[in-house]
């Protein structure tokens, strides 16, 4: 089934370059393990479902941007843990999922991930994490 | 969700704001909202978002799945 909110078309599959976090050491403190799930990775998204089988329209559209650029990331989900489903709306002020995060700073959801992408400035954000051609 | 509260609840907080709403998937709790209001310039877009975001934190508990934002300045 095509996703509404995919603005780069049905068109478009690229490969796959995000990739599931795997939790080794899990903090008592839901903020210290918040962190280190951030941290794990420059590019980090906390979505519903996994970069294979996004589980929410916003989720999908936020992956097929960041695999359209080819940026290595890591992702979490939140399905899969309450705590961190409820956490991370503490932890950033934000109230939804997917929320997509460079070098441990909160950058948006969807919407701002789309806008950013649609004005080039999540390129310019990632430019150094892109594919060498 | 009422389109209307929704209009009530932005506008009660962003005086000035001209608020669209539409429903992007016939369910009426994925909402499209375009809001304008001068109170936006020279925000960053994180911080025009989290105005509105902040606005409709309670409702997208309960009576909203999802929201797309887009904000802009009225002229």
């Amino acid at each position: 089934m095509s996703n509404p909110f995919n603005v780069l078309g049905d068109q478009s599959t690229p490969p796959n370059s995000g990739q599931e976090h795997q939790e080794q050491e899990k903090s008592e403190n839901l903020n210290e393990r918040i962190k280190g799930i951030v941290g794990s990775s420059d590019i980090f998204l906390f979505m519903k479902g996994t970069p294979e089988a996004p589980q929410c329209g916003f989720s999908a559209n936020v992956c097929a941007l960041l695999n359209h650029l080819g940026v290595p990331y890591k992702t979490f989900n939140v399905l899969a843990d309450m705590d961190i489903r409820q956490g991370i709306k503490d932890y950033s002020n934000w109230p939804t999922i997917p929320q997509f995060y460079v070098k441990g700073q909160f950058v948006g959801g969807n919407d701002i991930i789309t806008e950013l992408y649609e004005n080039g400035e999540l390129q310019e954000m990632l430019k150094d994490y892109l594919p060498k051609e | 969700m009422d389109f209307e509260k929704i209009k009530i609840l932005i506008t009660n907080k962003i005086e000035d704001a001209d608020v669209e709403i539409t429903d992007l998937t016939g369910t009426r709790d994925h909402l499209g909202l375009v809001v304008s209001s001068n109170q936006f310039k020279g925000k960053m877009l994180i911080e025009q978002h989290r105005m509105v975001m902040d606005i409709l934190k309670e409702s997208l508990k309960e009576e909203i799945h999802a929201v797309k934002i887009k904000t802009v300045t009225k002229d």
